[in-house]
């Protein structure tokens, strides 16, 4: 595979960056500072410090024994992102980014949020770094995720209510960039995945890659060979690109996104933008989007707020079309199966989000002989979805044993 | 050395941007330029409104495209977009209102305003058959700058359309690749942030028209922002057109009750006859 993006933000044909020309100065500027920092050996080092010593890392890799056996097929490995600070991978990037923010002499930073877990963690940056945050923030989504709104007030953070649009993740996307054009001179976007206009694809990945970085070394420590798959949930692509882009060039390992298919894909309810979708631009960059045939972009539906989402990152389009990645839907209820399976086989709860992935290693794992080995990106943890989950399975409190 | 250009006007007739910036010269007044939304609130009445913005004074006219996803409009813009799209109105339907309000008797320039993904589903080639055969003069389109614009310019080129660029006071050192670039006019944006009603513009305005000027061989306009006499006042003597976008369509958006009820809808047309009217002086 060649080394992507080129010059222009672009990964074979998707990427790029499209967005009003107010825009195009502060993303070259970002673009350099990034070139120049991450080539800095004070930059990394204070990155490295704060994501060992602040948020955990390295994050472990466990094999998941009795999830093993109940499937029966290949073993089975968990890289445990629930465990770092705020309970999910997406702090790696606010803190690279957050670090990043500060050295460019930016005294403000704004971020989307959808479920409010890359909301957390640039409140949670924010706070530890000295700066002023803003949160945007769907209108829908606040009042789905009241206690995450609360958690970045606690951090803070003031969180803007969107109201235009879907009222969700998508339109929170729209209106920071709104805000960040009226303000960008003293303002810095930390976006949440690797979607949006170059750099950030590039940049969210590279802060991401230290998923996929740490389960090579400590696969092969444990089993002294590369894994046979590495399986993913993609809503923008931010965990999933992080643990796969280490395995790119190694042809063997298989990488697998799980989507979200919602309803199922053949409802209109689904964020399944690799099954579905077609190619456009959308928030700035080429890649899949689910749309209309006249291109106007169409609600997404997952019970996983984080995959919400019609749009996915431009690499992850890349990887598709190169064939070199797999893309595969889940639905609502075999997320909400796994989850509970992994809650009792193992004692881990996971993010709607990542139950994605362990769907898809129930379907994969039995098909597969003793000798092969699977890596789940375990993205975060379910603590924020447990109150939405006892509504989806109707249980009531107290209810079970 | 033949001039390229030369040989596109034997191809294709002048382009009316540049006819009726010339003759504005000549008598040495500025474009009013309004701006509306195609289908707010129905297609019919677009065409209605647009002959209303001629009857007024408008010189030319951006025929707005709705898009679910408007990053660079403010929330009157996104509300009139969101009622177009209440009714699946499609960039077709738009480019058709062209040709529908030119043979109502609209004979002005229009200016096709629209973001890229549209414009990518339908197909570039079958877009500019499109909008060749209905009679749009130029193009803007707010999310394809220079460095991705390399392939519609061509085409627009080919086609004698006008891709008009946006500059904006960040453009800074990108203002003069830009103005190189640019035909029809440009467009300056007149402060940093989303389209909108405002009573303040960029600090450096004056400074930053002055350095598009300078970089541009073709006219210049100015937008986002305007909605009174006294703002298009202040820019006639820096620019050469005015650009005046979600202050008309608020007044649409006022007065949509009147053009719903077909016993006032001449008056509902009234109201923005007369707003137009007043900022055209």
């Amino acid at each position: 595979m060649n080394q992507v993006p080129d010059q222009q933000g672009r990964f074979g044909k998707f990427g790029g960056r499209y967005v009003p020309e107010t825009l195009m100065n502060a993303l070259i500027e970002l673009e350099e500072a990034y070139q120049h920092y991450s080539k800095d050996p004070d930059f990394i080092a204070e990155v490295r410090y704060l994501l060992n010593k602040y948020s955990g890392r390295p994050t472990s890799l466990y094999y998941a024994e009795r999830l093993t056996k109940h499937l029966g097929g290949a073993k089975i490995y968990l890289k445990r992102e629930d465990l770092n600070h705020t309970g999910a991978h997406k702090i790696n990037n606010t803190i690279g980014q957050g670090v990043l923010a500060k050295r460019m002499g930016k005294t403000k930073i704004i971020a989307e949020t959808g479920a409010g877990q890359h909301g957390v963690a640039s409140a949670t940056v924010a706070a530890l770094l000295g700066m002023e945050c803003k949160v945007f923030m769907g209108e829908e989504d606040t009042k789905r995720q009241q206690l995450n709104v609360f958690r970045m007030n606690l951090l803070g953070a003031e969180v803007v209510p969107v109201t235009s649009g879907t009222r969700t993740l998508k339109d929170a996307c729209n209106e920071t960039l709104r805000y960040w054009v009226s303000h960008v001179d003293d303002t810095y976007y930390i976006l949440g995945s690797v979607t949006g206009p170059h750099p950030y694809p590039m940049m969210v990945r590279d802060f991401q890659r230290i998923i996929g970085d740490e389960t090579r070394e400590q696969i092969v420590e444990a089993e002294g060979k590369l894994p046979d798959y590495v399986v993913a949930a993609v809503g923008g692509g931010s965990n999933a690109i992080g643990i796969f882009y280490p395995f790119v060039g190694d042809e063997s390992v298989r990488l697998l996104g799980v989507e979200a298919a919602g309803r199922g894909v053949e409802t209109l309810e689904h964020a399944a933008t690799m099954t579905k979708g077609k190619h456009g631009v959308f928030q700035g960059s080429l890649s899949y989007v689910l749309q209309d045939e006249y291109g106007q972009v169409q609600p997404a539906h997952s019970i996983s707020a984080g995959l919400d989402y019609p749009g996915i990152g431009p690499e992850h389009a890349y990887l598709k079309d190169t064939g070199r990645a797999e893309y595969v839907p889940i639905t609502d209820a075999e997320a909400l199966e796994a989850l509970q399976l992994l809650s009792r086989t193992e004692g881990i709860i996971p993010a709607l989000e990542s139950a994605h992935a362990v769907a898809q290693t129930m379907k994969l794992a039995p098909t597969l002989s003793s000798d092969k080995v699977v890596v789940i990106s375990l993205s975060g943890r379910g603590d924020k979805d447990v109150e939405s989950i006892m509504h989806y399975l109707g249980g009531e409190p107290g209810e079970s044993h | 050395m033949l001039n390229p250009l030369c040989i596109i006007s034997e191809v294709n007739p002048v382009n009316r941007i540049d006819q009726v910036f010339g003759e504005l010269r000549a008598s040495g007044s500025t474009a009013l330029i309004p701006f509306i939304t195609m289908g707010d609130p129905d297609i019919r009445t677009s065409v209605d409104i647009i002959k209303t913005l001629v009857q007024a004074g408008a010189d030319m006219i951006e025929l707005g495209v709705p898009y679910s996803d408007p990053l660079a409009d403010g929330p009157v813009i996104q509300r009139a977009s969101e009622r177009a799209l209440r009714h699946q109105i499609s960039i077709v339907d738009c480019i058709q209102v062209a040709e529908d309000a030119r043979n109502a008797g609209a004979d002005v320039p229009f200016i096709l305003f629209t973001y890229y993904n549209p414009v990518l589903q339908l197909g570039l080639d079958r877009f500019f058959e499109l909008i060749t055969s209905k009679g749009i003069s130029g193009l803007i389109i707010p999310d394809l700058p220079i460095e991705e614009d390399e392939e519609m310019r061509g085409l627009a080129e080919q086609a004698g359309i006008h891709l008009i660029p946006l500059v904006a006071p960040t453009s800074h050192d990108r203002v003069k690749r830009i103005a190189a670039k640019a035909r029809g006019f440009v467009y300056c944006v007149s402060s940093l942030g989303v389209t909108g009603v405002r009573s303040d513009f960029h600090a450096g305005i004056e400074e930053f028209l002055q350095s598009v000027r300078e970089a541009a061989s073709v006219p210049i306009a100015v937008g986002f922002g305007i909605s009174s006499r006294e703002q298009v006042q202040r820019f006639e003597g820096q620019a050469d057109g005015v650009i005046v976008g979600s202050a008309i369509v608020r007044k649409i958006e006022e007065v949509l009750p009147l053009l719903a009820d077909p016993g006032r809808r001449e008056e509902g047309l009234q109201h923005i006859h007369d707003y137009v009217s007043a900022l055209k002086g």
